[in-house]
């Protein structure tokens, strides 16, 4: 187990030090300069700023600055939003992503393996049809376009809920439903394809045959084998919805972590783009390596071990 | 992405269209709820670039001026002032104003504030801006010393600063936030004070920011003329999205939608005007597209007079933009003085004559003219613009020319290098005087100039206007500049700006000036009111 921790560790590592190194020379090749603005600026003035923030070293030296930094947990100053740091960033930004990540992921899950496993014990009667019609339609609308529709219905129409921003729970509702569309309806046509295949098992006749009910059937013996698929999902899944979304984050003023991911770009903040993206980096293959170790728990048959062996 | 976002966008106007009475809203207090549409880089005046920082800035801070709603400036943290007979020499005298901490605020604070900006190790993009005062470039450029800086705190009273010329609108531009002073005893002992120990002398006071949440303001209890601010609390959220601000104000959770702080989705500004709720406003600034005189074949000014008046603009802000612009055919515009079109607008007759002989000038045919490349940073709105005037130049010459839209900070990135042939810009005012578009035409050397163009007699003139002491005369002499300007089109002007908002009925007192700001010192709520509009 220790061994397995240990390599996995050092794969983990690796991989943070690979995304880092390119994100960094990939983000200092693409044009633009973080300081130019359409009113220009004198150029005595942009060789101070530059020269402020270390941008007139060569790029080499630049790297080793900020990879020592990153060593000790330094992310940098923000080059846009002055007298902030990516660290404060992140630390306000994901709090905020993650509790709204977490709100969509249960109702994903919840409501995906419910609905899947619904039209899977009524496969092909109409309740079947049914949610994998709700399934596609949660695939095909984007999340952006399920918000402003909830927003139009819920705040504007019925006033029931807060147009948007952040700070209770009733601001959390809609945005969570937009996040937790999509994958719900994933989760949902996973679960329903594996229960069905389940469900015809003969371990699943045996215990029908001893008398148990559908319900008992279902919770106790079908869904565990039927879930495999659905926590490969997961973990990717739990990454994403964390970290925010852009659209969602923007559509309903949320201050999370999504809309640094793609204004730190725009705007060329170069410590922010780092930040942002190793710490992203970091938070997946963390949830994938839980993945990992959740399936020994459900499936005894996988044991850690024989991965290793398998590489 | 934008692409997805804007067929989201106008899904949510298809609906937001239908509702036609807004929610009644019943102010119960002197709150004044505000959009600000994103969050604002930084609130430390010596470092703002951007509008979204300074409307913050503005309520926080007042400088030695200040502009009244009418235009006029008066003295504001000054009581008064004297004027040299040479123009170039400025006393203050400082009333006894207090920071929002309760200090004085001393003419140390101005001196110190201006100093730092003109620091060359001190990061500061528009220091370029207190250029006007004596040795101030040569001390950032670090070939001087700040002691030489013509700022000067003779008492904690008394403020003497020395220009490197006569300039006019100096009296305006100590409004304005790249002349604010800060509380030096907070800056130098929390270098981070913009975080937590924020303290300003404007009309009100910041009393919390939520970083891309919300940002709230209340009445400055320490402001030396607290008797006639009326609001208590000025809320801000920050919402980026525009039709998101729209639904929040139709659905009575703000006051104000749209200009200055924010724009009002495009798309439903018709349904908007239709229903009669869309203000309109008129900005010191000017649309344009810029001329690369170095590149072939716009090194010839009759070509470029040509295209200029090939276009149509009329037929741009009617059908295009749609939101009652002024058509351009000047420079200046008419928020800073009387415009006199310089020439008439889609000129065909006149265009293409002046086409053929630009040609002849080349010693070249239309046919040998090879495809334009037209650039412009991705955004619905430019693309439009730039797809009518497309259709017309080719209409008018039958020459080709390409649309190429790039991403904001690499469009400006080949701006800067002056890697484009017809670029689209814009130019906004950061005082009202004609000198802040002209002068960046004076030398090929100011990185504003992108279209790279020089003229002896236009410098010449400018020159002569700084040290005209007569107002009348210099603007003579800066109308003669413009002409000259525009005789050689460098730049093909399009439109003047302006902005859109909405503002509920119980909102009084609002003043906006044509710079982009929003005066919030005499506003105020009626609160018995229930109509909204």
């Amino acid at each position: 187990m220790t061994q397995y921790l240990a390599k996995k560790a050092a794969i983990l590592i690796g991989s943070l030090f690979l995304v880092t190194t390119l994100t960094f020379f990939l983000m200092h090749s693409i044009p633009g300069d973080p300081f130019v603005q359409d009113k220009a600026i004198p150029e005595e003035i942009l060789k101070a700023l530059h020269k402020h923030y270390g941008l007139d070293q060569p790029l080499y030296i630049q790297y080793g600055k900020y990879l020592d930094g990153v060593l000790h947990f330094e992310l940098g100053p923000s080059f846009k939003y002055e007298g902030r740091t990516v660290n404060e960033i992140i630390a306000d930004g994901f709090p905020v992503s993650f509790y709204l990540g977490m709100e969509a992921l249960i109702i994903a899950v919840f409501g995906g393996i419910v609905l899947g496993s619904i039209a899977a014990l009524n496969h092909m009667r109409w309740q079947d049809h049914m949610t994998m019609i709700i399934a596609v339609i949660g695939i095909s609308v984007p999340s952006f376009i399920l918000a402003t529709f909830l927003q139009y219905l819920l705040a504007m129409k019925l006033d029931l809920l807060p147009v948007a921003r952040w700070g209770t729970f009733s601001q959390t509702i809609m945005p969570a439903i937009s996040l937790a569309a999509l994958p719900m309806a994933f989760i949902a046509r996973l679960t329903r394809a594996n229960m069905v295949e389940v469900m015809q098992q003969d371990y699943i006749q045996t215990a029908k045959s001893k008398g148990l009910n559908s319900f008992q059937i279902v919770v106790r013996h079908a869904i565990r084998n039927a879930l495999m698929p659905v926590v490969t999902y997961l973990g990717p899944l739990t990454a994403a919805v964390m970290t925010g979304s852009f659209a969602i984050e923007k559509i309903f003023g949320i201050p999370g972590l999504g809309q640094w991911f793609v204004t730190s770009i725009t705007n060329r903040d170069y410590t922010v783009i780092m930040g942002t993206t190793i710490f992203y980096s970091a938070i997946l293959m963390l949830c994938v390596f839980i993945v990992d170790l959740l399936y020994c728990l459900i499936d005894p048959r996988i044991q850690l071990k024989q991965e290793i062996d398998g590489r | 992405m934008n692409r997805r976002i804007a067929s989201g966008l106008v899904i949510s106007l298809l609906f937001t269209g239908c509702t036609k009475t807004d929610k009644t809203y019943r102010p119960t207090s002197q709150e004044l709820r505000l959009n600000l549409h994103s969050e604002p880089p930084t609130l430390d005046p010596r470092k703002a670039t951007d509008t979204v920082s300074v409307s913050i800035l503005n309520l926080c801070f007042e400088g030695l001026t200040r502009r009244t709603p009418d235009g006029k400036v008066i003295p504001a943290v000054a009581e008064s002032f004297e004027i040299s007979p040479d123009k170039k020499t400025y006393t203050f005298i400082l009333r006894d104003a207090k920071w929002s901490d309760g200090k004085p605020i001393t003419a140390h604070d101005f001196e110190m504030t201006w100093k730092t900006m003109l620091d060359p190790s001190f990061p500061c993009e528009f220091a370029s801006d207190l250029y006007i005062i004596k040795n101030a470039r040569i001390a950032k450029s670090n070939l001087g010393s700040l002691n030489e800086v013509g700022i000067q705190a003779v008492d904690d009273k008394t403020l003497i600063v020395q220009l490197e010329h006569p300039v006019p609108y100096f009296l305006d531009a100590l409004a304005t936030h790249s002349f604010f002073a800060t509380p030096t005893h907070i800056t130098t002992t929390y270098p981070n004070w913009t975080d937590a120990h924020y303290v300003g002398n404007g009309n009100f006071v910041l009393k919390e920011w939520r970083h891309r949440d919300t940002i709230l303001l209340e009445k400055n209890p320490q402001y030396w003329d607290r008797e006639n601010i009326k609001l208590e609390r000025v809320t801000f959220a920050l919402i980026e999205d525009e039709s998101t601000e729209l639904t929040m104000y139709e659905n009575g959770e703000l006051d104000w939608a749209g200009y200055p702080l924010s724009n009002l989705p495009t798309e439903a500004l018709p349904s908007l005007e239709k229903q009669g709720k869309l203000h309109n406003f008129a900005i010191s600034g000017t649309y344009y597209y810029v001329f690369n005189t170095k590149e072939f074949p716009f090194t010839n000014a009759n070509i470029r007079k040509a295209f200029s008046l090939a276009i149509n603009r009329r037929s741009i802000v009617d059908n295009v933009t749609q939101m009652k612009q002024i058509p351009a055919m000047s420079l200046v515009p008419p928020t800073i003085w009387n415009v006199t079109p310089y020439f008439k607008d889609n000129d065909l007759a006149e265009a293409r004559r002046l086409f053929e002989l630009g040609l002849q000038e080349l010693g070249i045919t239309a046919s040998d003219l090879p495809p334009l490349h037209l650039s412009y940073n991705t955004v619905v709105g430019h693309h439009k613009i730039a797809q009518a005037i497309q259709e017309q130049w080719h209409q008018a010459f039958g020459v080709q020319v390409k649309l190429e839209n790039k991403e904001w900070k690499v469009f400006l990135d080949e701006l800067t290098h002056h890697k484009f042939q017809i670029a689209r810009m814009g130019g906004l005012a950061n005082v009202n005087d004609p000198m802040t578009f002209l002068d960046y035409y004076r030398y090929l050397s100011n990185s504003n100039n992108l279209a790279q163009w020089s003229n002896l007699k236009f410098t010449q003139l400018l020159d002569e206007a700084d040290v005209t002491l007569d107002e009348a005369k210099r603007f003579t002499l800066l109308r003669e500049a413009e002409k000259v300007f525009i005789d050689e089109m460098p730049i093909a002007p399009i439109y003047f700006y302006n902005g859109n908002y909405l503002k509920k009925s119980y909102v009084k007192g609002i003043h906006l000036s044509d710079l982009n700001n929003l005066d919030l010192k005499w506003a105020y709520v009626e609160l018995n009111d229930t109509v909204s509009r």
